[in-house]
């Protein structure tokens, strides 16, 4: 598997033609199993770049290409909002198996992956609670199982942690590194957390203020399984001062805009 | 490293060390924000009323001409109850508002989802609802008689026209309001067009079906009363108009109960069915 993210431009043009320019020019490739986390400050365009990958806006100019795509019913992508985006009507179950129903698989095909899903993601016992019967964590690792019960090429993931506290975040980060290790997928991840980009990532791309382009992109070579005792180790923290060094004005200059 | 060894050693202190002259006590400034309930007092105030108004009647202070006693009232309707002369009327209004109320919520649901969903029957639709919503139902009846007869027809039409309105403004914008993070997600996982409507829109706007339902009900007991009274010889409407032209005020007055008992059946009705449909709610 291969993703080509090829010269990706977006202009957007609203109703009183006002003309904003949200990505310039993105290039980047990922392969099988790789993390690659996208940071920039807010406003940098990185939603954008992830909704032109997710087939759910169109680009300016600039293609998404996909090799070694499979020839069945299994999805490129699925993507996991920051705001979980759980259908309330459904209980944690019936939310996991929604795409399995879209691709027409028999039910108890569709009850073995959610259960494959809900043990690693580790949701026993909470399968016929409705949404808003859970934690903010709790709603995020069933947006994830229900992304990866549809086995897609490549997971997406919009700021997932973004509406959780600062104490679940940290846990979650643990999780979806476990979670990454095992499922061996490639996951495309946005965030404006420097520190989170280092730990999850294998590559890390960094985007400049709007228009989004990119200023560099960090190989990042720590050791995997990567836990909690990484985040005071040395080349951790090089890494993560390395790219605040590039985001630093970028974030700087957003600041100091009007908008 | 033990954890103890952060923890602080250094007790608080007591009030009553601590009594200055110049201290403070906070106080709870939005007590009353917590409302108190008083249930006794509904049904008290209820009883109340009602004993007062039997008096009235019984010491004439108001002829009964004008306001009969409950008690009175009471018994007639159980008269009308033995002669089965309540379920004929009762029965004949029901039918017409179930009829109109069905066809309108059928007809509103499908025609609310198209115009909110898609941009032609949006721009065509639009413009035909904001100009008939305004006209005050009970005015269509005449030519709604001259086109369908002065039988049920007519009855069920009005009906159905004012039901229709509050229904298809709520879908519509039950349609427009659809969290559209929802259908992202329902793309994503590969729905198409057809199937979002189906999953995500109907499900995400069942609330205001029932809303439109609940506003639509209230209007059809309008509306039936209002028809029976132009033309009919049957339903609650024609039984209230003719007691009052024969001054039977106790008659009419059953009418009334039976209007009031029937406007608190459904509202009850669409609590339940809305608790069965919409699990998902708090």
């Amino acid at each position: 598997m291969k993703v080509l993210i090829d010269h990706i431009s977006k202009v957007y043009i609203d109703r009183h033609g006002e003309v904003t320019e949200a990505l310039r020019d993105i290039h980047f490739d990922m392969g099988d199993n790789e993390f690659v986390v996208v940071v920039g400050p807010s406003g940098c365009g990185k939603s954008t770049l992830l909704n032109i990958i997710a087939g759910l806006l169109s680009s300016t100019s600039g293609q998404i290409i996909f090799e070694g795509v499979r020839k069945d019913s299994r999805p490129l992508t699925a993507v996991v909002f920051q705001d979980f985006a759980l259908f309330p009507w459904r209980t944690v179950l019936k939310n996991i198996v929604y795409g399995l129903e879209e691709r027409g698989l028999q039910k108890v095909e569709q009850l073995e992956i959610a259960k494959k899903y809900i043990t690693m993601v580790g949701l026993q016992g909470f399968e016929n609670k409705y949404p808003h019967q859970l934690s903010g964590g709790m709603k995020q690792k069933v947006s994830i199982a229900r992304a990866l019960a549809n086995d897609p090429l490549l997971l997406l993931m919009d700021e997932p942690f973004s509406a959780l506290d600062a104490q679940t975040r940290t846990l979650m980060q643990y999780e979806l590194s476990r979670i990454w290790e095992e499922t061996q997928k490639s996951f495309l991840y946005i965030t404006h957390h420097i520190q989170e980009a280092v730990f999850l990532g294998d590559r890390v791309v960094v985007l400049s203020k709007r228009p989004g382009r990119i200023l560099d992109i960090v190989q990042i070579g720590l050791p995997r399984p990567r836990g909690e005792h990484l985040t005071t180790e040395k080349p951790y923290l090089e890494y993560v001062d390395a790219i605040w060094g590039y985001i630093k004005n970028e974030a700087k200059k957003t600041l100091e805009e009007i908008s | 490293m033990s954890q103890e060894k952060f923890s602080s050693d250094e007790a608080s202190l007591t009030a009553n060390e601590w009594s200055k002259a110049d201290k403070a006590i906070v106080q709870d400034k939005a007590y009353f924000l917590q409302m108190k309930e008083h249930p006794w007092l509904s049904a008290a105030s209820f009883i109340v009323i009602l004993l007062l108004w039997e008096m009235a009647g019984r010491m004439e202070w108001v002829p009964p001409l004008f306001l009969p006693a409950p008690s009175a009232i009471l018994s007639e309707g159980w008269t009308m109850f033995k002669t089965g002369l309540i379920f004929k009327h009762a029965f004949a209004s029901l039918s017409r508002i179930l009829w109109g109320f069905f066809i309108a919520c059928t007809l509103g649901v499908i025609t609310g989802i198209l115009i909110g969903f898609f941009s032609i029957p949006e721009a065509v639709g639009n413009p035909i609802i904001a100009a008939t919503f305004p006209i005050p139902k009970i005015a269509i009846l005449p030519l709604l008689i001259l086109w369908l007869g002065i039988g049920e027809a007519s009855k069920v039409a009005v009906i159905a026209l004012g039901v229709f309105f509050p229904m298809v403004i709520n879908v519509y914008t039950g349609v427009k309001n659809v969290d559209p993070l929802l259908i992202k997600a329902g793309l994503s996982l590969g729905s198409n067009r057809t199937r979002i409507i189906k999953k995500i829109i109907l499900p995400s706007i069942l609330p205001m079906i029932f809303a439109g339902m609940k506003l639509g009900i209230g209007i059809a007991l309008l509306l039936v009363v209002a028809a029976e009274m132009v033309a009919a010889d049957a339903g609650i409407g024609f039984m209230i108009l003719t007691a009052a032209d024969l001054m039977q005020t106790k008659k009419l007055m059953v009418g009334l109960i039976i209007l009031s008992l029937l406007g608190i059946f459904f509202n009850w009705l669409f609590q339940r069915l809305e608790r069965v449909f919409i699990p998902w709610k708090e």
